[in-house]
């Protein structure tokens, strides 16, 4: 077959969402954010909202995910995106606006604007990216590192008596009234990736539905901080981070 | 159309203002001596009529970064607080001025340092003039010194925001904000609405159509070179500021001998001492800058051939007195006189220390 033959659209098997630019991406080999970022991508093609969809990136290692999705965004002082988003949407009922922030942004320095949106049941998506590490400043201790796990500034392992729990804030988010959906999933292999875009859907729908908070928890890798290849990146974390952030439902109300 | 006089809380005015120049969005949190702002507003349930959304915060900061997210849209958005609170939102004043989002605030200043008190101050004066978050910004500065212009300058303030998309302050104290007074109401005004802020506003987020380019709003630029032609620009458009938009009013200062400088709630003390100095005999003026940033620089420099003095009159321990200081570059006296920690000078001591200091 010639290649003019396989590009023919009947042919594709894959194409990268029109929503994605050119941009390279900056993110390591084996991150999560890229898989994540065309599934919001996908999402918000499908869903027709590409002209009405306003995106608030963190401060962390997805700080420039403004630079891959072609829609608007607001950039966020770092832990702040519910905030922000939470006046967007206030101010502009009609538009789909959702935050996407990491675990120090959104579980460390922005709990309270996290807290207090997803308890006001501010319409928006929270999408949620757990490495259980700082990756943009250089694998720092998270809220959600896990006991024992080695990071730049625990490089002995988090020890409880000296940096407390690993902070499980989406069962907290759970908690509270004004969510409509907390879920937990990820994107290492092809069945999790459809199943975590079905819930990144269902929550965009929210959204509009006005149902309340939607909070997708993205239990994922860092190949960098972590200090492992992908591949022992995935298995690492199947291993040690499911057990502690099970996947699934937390909440998911009809 | 009759003018509509009412009688009226400088804090009450503020909301009543907000709701008749067409804000969009007020975003707040409670603390003396401002509360009444908050309190007007949900009263007032604007978003009845004009449609105006209004949100008590869960803190100051997320008031401030609301109000960074609703500008970023185009939208009009305002928040107020008092010292303690204004300080908690600096970070966030500096990301609005970094991504060069208009909007207001407003400060009803209080003594401090730390949680201080809740009598009324002036000692934000550096804070709000020399920057207060981090980097090189300014906020256009104005100073009420009645309950009418803290109705005035509400819409002044979003005017100015919206011209130089940079964020303007209302800097008032707890005596404006605490005391009645007759004000002439401002008229209403229709909300704009989206379209006219897509047509006004291009760099505005509300969603992107096929015929433009992204909007990012942002204040992050990690190339240092391009980050350095951004801050080239912010300082261009200071530079236009300070050329444009100084405000100030001069009291009996055409024979002055000596001159009073004082804003806001000061400055009103200061009329009675001319008066009474006049009485006496003593040529004294009194200039009240309205801006204070862009300072009245040039206004100031040009009575330093005339006068004997100038006494910067401030509830403070000698901030304002600096930019006086640098205005008339060491040709004159320039002292100051202050009462610290929320205590109100009365006229006579302000007169006594003009005596002592500069006679």
């Amino acid at each position: 077959m010639e290649l003019n033959e396989i590009i023919k659209p009947e042919n594709l098997v894959y194409t990268k969402p029109e929503l994605m630019n050119d941009n390279p991406m900056h993110y390591c080999p084996g991150c999560s954010h890229g898989v994540i970022h065309k599934l919001i991508a996908e999402v918000i093609a499908e869903m027709g909202m590409e002209e009405k969809t306003i995106g608030v990136s963190p401060v962390g290692c997805a700080v420039f995910a403004y630079n891959y999705l072609d829609i608007d965004w607001e950039e966020a002082a770092h832990g702040r995106a519910p905030a922000i988003a939470t006046a967007i949407k206030r101010l502009n009922p009609e538009k789909m606006v959702f935050t996407y922030q990491g675990d120090g942004d959104l579980a460390a320095i922005g709990t309270a604007e996290t807290i207090h949106a997803a308890n006001r049941g501010e319409n928006i998506v929270i999408v949620f990216v757990n490495n259980a590490i700082y990756g943009m400043t250089g694998g720092q201790m998270a809220p959600t590192t896990l006991e024992g796990m080695p990071t730049a500034t625990c490089p002995y392992g988090r020890n409880i008596a000296l940096n407390g729990y690993p902070l499980k804030i989406g069962d907290l988010l759970a908690q509270l009234e004004g969510t409509c959906l907390v879920t937990r999933q990820s994107v290492q292999t092809a069945a999790a990736v459809r199943k975590a875009k079905k819930m990144l859907r269902k929550a965009f729908e929210n959204s509009m539905a006005g149902k309340g908070t939607s909070v997708v928890e993205f239990v994922s890798t860092c190949s960098s901080g972590w200090k492992m290849t992908p591949e022992k990146s995935n298995k690492w974390m199947e291993e040690n981070m499911f057990p502690f952030y099970p996947l699934g439902d937390l909440k998911n109300k009809e | 159309m009759a003018e509509e006089i009412k009688l009226m809380k400088g804090n009450e005015v503020v909301a009543h203002a907000a709701i008749r120049y067409g804000v969009d969005g007020y975003f707040g949190y409670p603390i003396t001596p401002q509360s009444e702002i908050l309190e007007t507003l949900m009263a007032e349930m604007p978003w009845e009529t004009t449609g105006m959304v209004v949100l008590q915060a869960e803190s100051e900061v997320a008031a401030i970064n609301m109000v960074y997210g609703g500008a970023g849209t185009g939208k009009r958005v305002m928040t107020s607080s008092s010292s303690p609170g204004v300080s908690l939102k600096q970070e966030g004043i500096s990301y609005i001025a970094g991504a060069e989002l208009p909007c207001l605030i407003v400060n009803v200043m209080r003594g401090g340092p730390g949680l201080g008190t809740i009598q009324p101050s002036q000692a934000d004066y550096f804070q709000t003039v020399k920057g207060g978050g981090h980097g090189d910004y300014r906020l256009i500065t104005l100073a009420p010194s009645s309950v009418q212009e803290m109705a005035d300058f509400v819409g002044l303030g979003f005017d100015l925001a919206f011209k130089y998309c940079n964020p303007a302050i209302i800097l008032a104290d707890g005596i404006i904000g605490q005391m009645m007074e007759k004000v002439v109401m401002p008229p209403f005004r229709p909300r704009k609405t989206e379209e006219e802020i897509i047509a006004e506003c291009p760099w505005a987020v509300q969603g992107k159509t096929k015929n433009r380019k992204a909007n990012v709003i942002t204040s992050l630029e990690l190339d240092p070179a391009k980050m350095e032609e951004n801050n080239l620009r912010f300082q261009a458009k200071y530079r236009k500021i300070e050329e444009n938009e100084v405000r100030y009013e001069e009291f009996q200062c055409d024979d002055a001998e000596y001159l009073l400088v004082a804003f806001g709630s000061s400055a009103r003390i200061c009329q009675k001492v001319v008066e009474i100095a006049r009485g006496e005999g003593i040529k004294l003026g009194l200039l009240r800058p309205i801006t204070l940033w862009p300072f009245p620089t040039k206004a100031i420099a040009a009575y330093a051939d005339k006068v004997k003095g100038m006494l910067s009159v401030e509830l403070n321990a000698g901030q304002m007195v600096e930019d006086i200081r640098l205005a008339v570059n060491g040709k004159v006296k320039v002292e100051h006189f202050g009462r610290l920690g929320g205590i109100v000078f009365t006229p006579d001591e302000v007169l006594n220390a003009l005596k002592e200091k500069l006679f």
